[in-house]
């Protein structure tokens, strides 16, 4: 396992700081709830006005007025897109930094297999993924009882497991897509999951093209649809988890016959 | 068993030649270098054989085992030095020391600190603040530290002053007699005739010449010089011509009789025919034949 704690321990600054980052601005979204809930009904008013924006977030399928629904549509953006931005560079980079910092040909002169590396390293990328989020929870569930605030456990549960699969989901999905890069892949990474939380976004306006839920994991992060179905979306789930198992699958065959330049 | 073995061992980076029809033989116990121009595919053979690239075609064997089925146990008994060792940045020297001897799963402290005391490395130095010839100082104390049977060095010496050159050098004569195969490949010809028993010549991604050192000094080539010469004879074997102050100077090939057929009507103060160095030898592969 010397692969994946010195993978934990190169990338231990960037958790810190991402995990301190989405975990303030978590704590800050719910801290701010009471003083919203007073002034609610003007809230509510303008986003009916708002039309196909409020349609956009999914904020015209739930009830704002109620903790569980201002969180999983304004705290819930901030750990899905946040988390998804975290997921990719941390899936994007794994492999393709060593390349770039030419630092792959002293690991793979070593007697290690190339499986070996990419398991590691995967696994330490997962690892990360599972500490953001529990410093996620934590934070939220703290701020929730700073302002007396209580939601069901079931529905938050639910919330916050769909966001960590859908950030798996990202991360194994530009690791897969690493394997084929020589030189830094960070663009390309951030570009990617911010590309598919729009996807979602545009999914959301128009019924015809319903289908790009399917291709985003945002698609079955949907606060409105978890809390109004008190589920995650399966057939979306599903879709998502395929593309886990193909961006690994696809990472696996690819690694294990590319030339180290 | 041989240490090294290719068998027409071929890479090509998608249309562009790395190397073409490679046959190397090492035999174990050997100081063998490996010697040609920068892109001659020098790096690539390496690389192939150590599992970073994978042939085209052809086939290889290190230690007697097979780069494409046993990569893992051939990689457990080399040492391997890169020509520009590249680390972790933000790593202390230690760390990176550390992590090299994990990976080998092997304790290798003692030999370590014996190997930095010498080559005079400070492990406490974070690596991205190391200078070239301190960064292949870590280098050689990694592909050094776990004793392995076989070294493959890629151009070693270059970034080290004179005085550690020599120290490295002695370190792989010493490892070389308690039984480990050395593989170096150099630009730096008197490196080769100074330490090596065996090398081969490489050029255009293809083997020109590999045997003993001293063989391949012996090429049949004289140095012919005349001094104070008229003209420049007209040889027809005589390659590398070169006038200077008068003198004329030029490599043959040809028979002796021929020469002083040649040379009968030409007048000229004094003349010396020499064995070449091995260092001319070597520029003899190195230049391009002009035709």
């Amino acid at each position: 396992m010397s692969i994946f704690f010195h993978e934990l321990k190169r990338g231990q600054k960037s958790l810190l700081v991402w995990s301190c980052a989405i975990a303030f601005m978590l704590g800050i979204c719910v801290l701010i709830y009471p003083e919203m809930k007073t002034q609610m009904d003007g809230i509510s008013t303008m986003f009916a006005e708002m039309g196909s924006f409020s349609e956009a977030f999914g904020m015209d399928r739930i009830n704002f007025g109620t903790f569980i629904g201002f969180f999983g549509v304004e705290c819930g953006n901030i750990l899905g897109l946040g988390g998804a931005l975290f997921a990719a560079t941390l899936g994007i980079s794994s492999l393709a930094k060593e390349e770039k910092e030419h630092t792959a040909e002293f690991l793979l002169t070593h007697p290690v297999s190339r499986e070996k590396v990419l398991a590691e390293k995967l696994l330490a990328v997962f690892a990360q993924i599972v500490v953001l989020n529990m410093v996620s929870v934590l934070v939220t569930v703290l701020s929730a009882l700073a302002i007396g605030e209580s939601a069901d456990v079931k529905t938050m549960s639910l919330l916050f497991l769909s966001y960590f699969i859908m950030q798996i989901e990202i991360s194994a999905v530009t690791f897969g897509i690493s394997a084929f890069l020589r030189g830094n892949g960070l663009g390309i990474g951030l570009g990617i999951a911010v590309l598919l939380y729009f996807l979602n976004i545009i999914s959301n306006l128009t019924e015809n093209v319903k289908f790009l839920k399917y291709i985003t994991p945002f698609g079955y992060t949907e606060g409105a649809d978890i809390i109004s179905n008190g589920a995650i979306e399966m057939p979306y789930l599903a879709a998502g988890i395929v593309f886990t198992a193909a961006g690994i699958a696809i990472a696996f065959i690819q690694y294990r016959k590319k030339d180290i330049s | 068993m041989k240490a090294i073995e290719t068998n027409q061992l071929t890479k090509f980076y998608g249309k562009s030649r790395g190397i073409t029809n490679v046959n190397l033989s090492v035999e174990e116990g050997d100081f063998f270098g490996f010697i040609g121009p920068n892109g001659a595919g020098k790096s690539t053979t390496i690389r192939t054989l150590l599992g970073l690239i994978f042939p085209t075609s052809g086939s290889a064997a290190v230690l007697g085992k097979s780069i494409s089925q046993n990569r893992i146990e051939i990689l457990s008994q080399v040492g391997y030095l890169p020509s520009e060792a590249m680390f972790y940045s933000g790593m202390r020297v230690r760390d990176i020391l550390s992590y090299s001897a994990k990976l080998h799963q092997r304790d290798c402290k003692e030999e370590a600190g014996k190997l930095c005391e010498r080559l005079e490395l400070d492990i406490s130095r974070r690596v991205d603040e190391l200078s070239l010839g301190n960064r292949k100082k870590v280098g050689i104390v990694c592909a050094l530290q776990h004793k392995p049977k076989l070294y493959i060095l890629d151009e070693p010496t270059s970034g080290l002053d004179p005085l550690m050159q020599k120290e490295f050098y002695e370190l792989l004569t010493e490892r070389n007699q308690e039984g480990a195969t050395v593989f170096l490949s150099s630009h730096v010809l008197s490196e080769i005739s100074r330490y090596c028993k065996h090398a081969a010549v490489i050029r255009d991604g293809k083997i020109l010449a590999s045997d003993s050192v001293e063989k391949l000094g012996h090429t049949g080539v004289k140095r012919v010089t005349l001094q104070s010469a008229e003209r420049v004879p007209e040889i027809p074997d005589a390659k590398n011509i070169t006038v200077e102050n008068g003198s004329v100077s030029f490599l043959y090939s040809g028979s002796p009789k021929q020469l002083l057929t040649s040379l009968a009507d030409l007048s000229f103060e004094d003349f010396t025919v020499t064995d070449p160095d091995l260092e001319e030898v070597f520029m003899h592969y190195y230049v391009k034949e002009e035709n």
